[in-house]
């Protein structure tokens, strides 16, 4: 049997259709255009002004805060502008926009293709470089990694979890980054295991990746304390707590962290940023973006300059549809519908997705009739179709004590129902309510 | 560059196949190997008992919803097919058939629609229709025609009691259940359905493919058929080994009546049962026990209905079992 997560979950149509294309580097953009804002925490500080000359990895914002982080140019040229600009998330946010020129990257990026496997940073100065080089969680969540591996006093990791379930249907970049770059990655987990001072490690892929799991088999083998495990297909396991569950099934507490239970889970595409930050001295300025979608062409899998906009992405698989109903930042479950293709792509952007008009319509809704399925699948244990009706009546108390604050906004509930009751959309309405109740009762 | 117009909404951006419709057509597929052995039995008035529930509930609901609620009419979603069927699953086959219109009404009028349709009714509307039958037409609710294969006759068929009935009067006349056993049909007959009783509840086998298929498509789950036919079993059990010469065996309970239909049909509806696996079971033992005791010690032969009614008001309190909340426990 393969171990998965034992509560929940639900198994959409895999369609992984980018998997079989390479890592191909995208031509280079005209302009970048790169927001401060690119992870969870506190906005970057720019420090470079209008007219500046930038090379490629060269800081352009510093961190402002514990949980922030650095940005850096991915492109070399002039800065053209510190402007309000669109992004992703629907909103303007300060960017700065580079004007590209040539290709001129510092001299201290080791280009070399050789791969270093000998790690000599210390545990100090691993943590440092990871955020010198503005590392963040590459799998969406972006939350910037040297918070996660600075384990706070009286607590004390036991395991290194890296993830590479990629449980979202259609992505693939971690399935080629995992079967292109195994060594790199390896190592990165090595300099990972070192920074939180663990001598165990575990990779978990879904068993949807055969070639992946075979192949880091293979390549673990010359690697101390690295284990591969393959997981049953069971969305959402590339959940931090579900993945935990699924691999040293421990249950992290309600509103604690993962290293409350001993562990810290990393993406591999984080390894792979990290085996480049630490060891060749390349901040993460670029990173690998699936372009999919059923009515495309030809999908493909790029290696993208952070700040490169979607259009240029899109064009590069042929333009875009004239079918198409929506483009998605993301995977089809938790990504983001953005408005424009005008955005750029940030380092949490791990897919753009296009539907077809037909596809982006959702169905009727209904009654709820009770059928409890919602319950049924929530990993997390909760009622949606209860929180989605006290929402409804605003009742926040009831949907705080009804914990929808332990909701991972999975979708697995919306996906589900059979009444197409938008149950997520009225949590989330919920959890910003009681998020606001909470914040008030601490001041 | 591009000026097409693109959707935002949140996410999931993908949704799972199943719809109430599909749901609701799954279950009525699943009713058709009971439907069929029915008119096999029971013949012509099987079909035209269970036509005239169907056209009924169907039109009482599109009736109120277009003249008194005024509402998008939702006959489409299925719902009222299956509730009709179910209703002439638990009537007679030679019932009259203004009191099958009647029924229907009840349980549509009454059970659903009065308490805002589909998803909002507490109590199974084929039962509530056919527990007001029961009461106010109880003669002619239970006066069964004997199974004759491919009966074609509309009218003049045998009637006779069902098996619970002739344990019941037995027993109640100082007889001995072993003896009153002989003058039975066999198990296998009871089996495959050649017994006395409501038109969709004779056969066995048939409700149980039924389920099989209602399991595979994971319209029900195992918990409450479980559960209820389980606790049937034990506690039938119990007394039949206490003294079998008053109680009758529990395969005898679980092949008679509406054991297997109320459980894999009736206790299972979805709107009227519990959420989440624990409540569910609760549900499904509370059946179980209640239809015992109304068999062996009520004044009706047959409990299934009642059981199940009393049961479908005590959900909502059920329903505040919580299920386990992940990271619920005990901090390491
Ligand atoms: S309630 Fe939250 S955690 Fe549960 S299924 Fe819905 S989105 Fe996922
Ligand atoms: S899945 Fe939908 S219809 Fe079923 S109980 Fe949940 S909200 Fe109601």
């Amino acid at each position: 049997m393969l171990k998965t997560f034992p509560k929940g979950g639900v198994h959409p149509p895999e369609n992984k259709i980018s998997k079989e294309r390479k890592i191909e580097e995208l031509q280079l953009p005209k302009t970048v255009t790169i927001p401060i804002s690119q992870h969870i925490g506190a906005p970057s500080t720019p420090i470079v002004n209008k007219g500046d000359k930038v090379k490629v990895g060269q800081l352009i914002a510093k961190s402002s805060g514990f949980v922030s982080t650095n940005i850096h140019s991915s492109v070399s040229g002039v800065v053209n502008k510190l402007e309000e600009m669109l992004d992703s998330s629907g909103y303007k946010r300060l960017s700065i926009v580079i004007d590209v020129e040539g290709d001129e990257w510092l001299d201290t990026i080791d280009r070399s293709k050789n791969i270093k496997k000998e790690v000599t940073a210390s545990q100090e100065e691993i943590i440092n470089k990871i955020l010198d080089s503005g590392i963040v969680g590459l799998g969406g969540a972006t939350f910037p990694s040297h918070v996660k591996l600075s384990i706070p006093k009286g607590k004390t990791a036991e395991y290194l979890i890296i993830n590479g379930v990629e449980c979202e249907p259609y992505l693939t970049s971690d399935h080629r980054l995992m079967l292109e770059k195994a060594d790199e990655m390896l190592v990165g987990i090595e300099i990972l295991m070192k920074a939180i001072n663990v001598n165990k490690a575990f990779i978990g892929i879904e068993n949807n990746k055969p070639d992946a799991i075979a192949h880091l088999i293979e390549k673990a083998k010359s690697y101390k304390g690295i284990e591969v495990h393959a997981l049953k297909v069971q969305y959402p396991q590339g959940g931090e707590k579900q993945l935990i569950k699924a691999l040293i099934n421990r249950e992290v507490p309600s509103g604690g962290l993962p290293v409350d239970v001993g562990a810290v889970v990393h993406n591999v595409g984080t390894a792979f940023a990290v085996y480049e930050a630490v060891q060749k001295n390349k901040p993460l300025f670029e990173r690998v973006v699936s372009v999919t979608g059923k009515n495309l062409n030809q999908t493909a899998n790029y290696l993208v300059r952070i700040g490169t906009s979607v259009n240029e992405l899109i064009e590069a698989v042929g333009g875009l549809p004239l079918d198409t109903g929506k483009v998605v930042n993301g995977g089809p479950m938790m990504g983001k519908a953005i408005g424009s293709t005008d955005v750029p792509v940030t380092k949490g952007t791990s897919g753009i997705l296009l539907f077809s008009e037909k596809e982006s319509k959702r169905k009727d809704v209904y009654n709820c009739i009770r059928c409890g399925k919602c319950v049924s699948v929530c990993p997390m244990g909760l009622e949606p179709f209860l929180l989605m009706t006290l929402s409804e009546k605003a009742i926040w108390d009831r949907v705080e004590s009804e914990k929808a604050m332990d909701c991972i906004e999975c979708g697995s509930c919306s996906y589900t129902c059979p009444s197409s009751r938008p149950l997520l959309d009225f949590i989330r309405l919920g959890k910003s309510s009681v998020l606001k109740i909470i914040r008030t009762r601490q001041k | 560059m591009n000026k097409q117009i693109l959707t935002v909404s949140p996410s999931p951006h993908v949704y799972g196949k199943e719809s109430v419709k599909s749901i609701m057509y799954g279950v009525i597929i699943a009713m058709i190997p009971a439907f069929a052995v029915s008119l096999f039995y029971f013949g012509l008035s099987a079909l035209f008992v269970t036509l005239v529930a169907v056209i009924s509930c169907i039109a009482f609901e599109w009736l109120i919803q277009k003249f008194i609620l005024k509402n998008e009419p939702s006959i489409s979603d299925g719902s009222a097919i299956i509730t009709g069927m179910l209703l002439a699953f638990n009537v007679p086959s030679n019932l009259p058939i203004w009191m099958i219109v009647v029924g229907s009404l009840v349980a549509i009028g009454v059970a659903k629609m009065s308490f805002g349709g589909l998803g909002n009714n507490p109590f199974n509307p084929a039962l509530v229709g056919r527990v007001f039958l029961l009461i106010s037409f109880p003669v002619d609710m239970t006066s069964w025609p004997k199974p004759s294969v491919l009966n074609m006759n509309l009218v003049d068929v045998q009637t006779g009691a069902t098996p619970l009935a002739v344990i019941k009067e037995g027993v109640k006349n100082g007889q001995q259940v072993s003896d009153l056993l002989n003058t039975l049909p066999s198990y296998f007959e009871m089996f495959i359905g050649n017994i006395g009783g409501s038109l969709g509840e004779v056969s066995a086998i048939a409700l149980i493919i039924g389920g099989i298929y209602l399991l595979i498509k994971k319209i029900i789950t195992w918990h409450i058929p479980v559960s209820m036919l389980g606790t049937m079993v034990i506690f039938s059990g119990i007394l039949y080994l206490v003294n079998p010469d008053l109680y009758v065996d529990p395969l005898f309970h679980l092949l008679t009546g509406g054991a297997l239909l109320g459980a894999i049909f009736m206790a299972t509806d979805m709107v009227t049962s519990p959420m989440h696996p624990m409540s569910m079971i609760i549900f499904g033992v509370g059946i179980g026990l209640l239809t015992i005791l109304i068999r062996v010690f009520g004044a009706y032969p047959e409990g299934v209905s009642f059981a199940i009614l009393i049961m479908n008001a005590f959900v909502p309190l059920l329903n505040k079992i919580k299920p386990k909340r992940f990271g619920e426990t005990k901090k390491v």
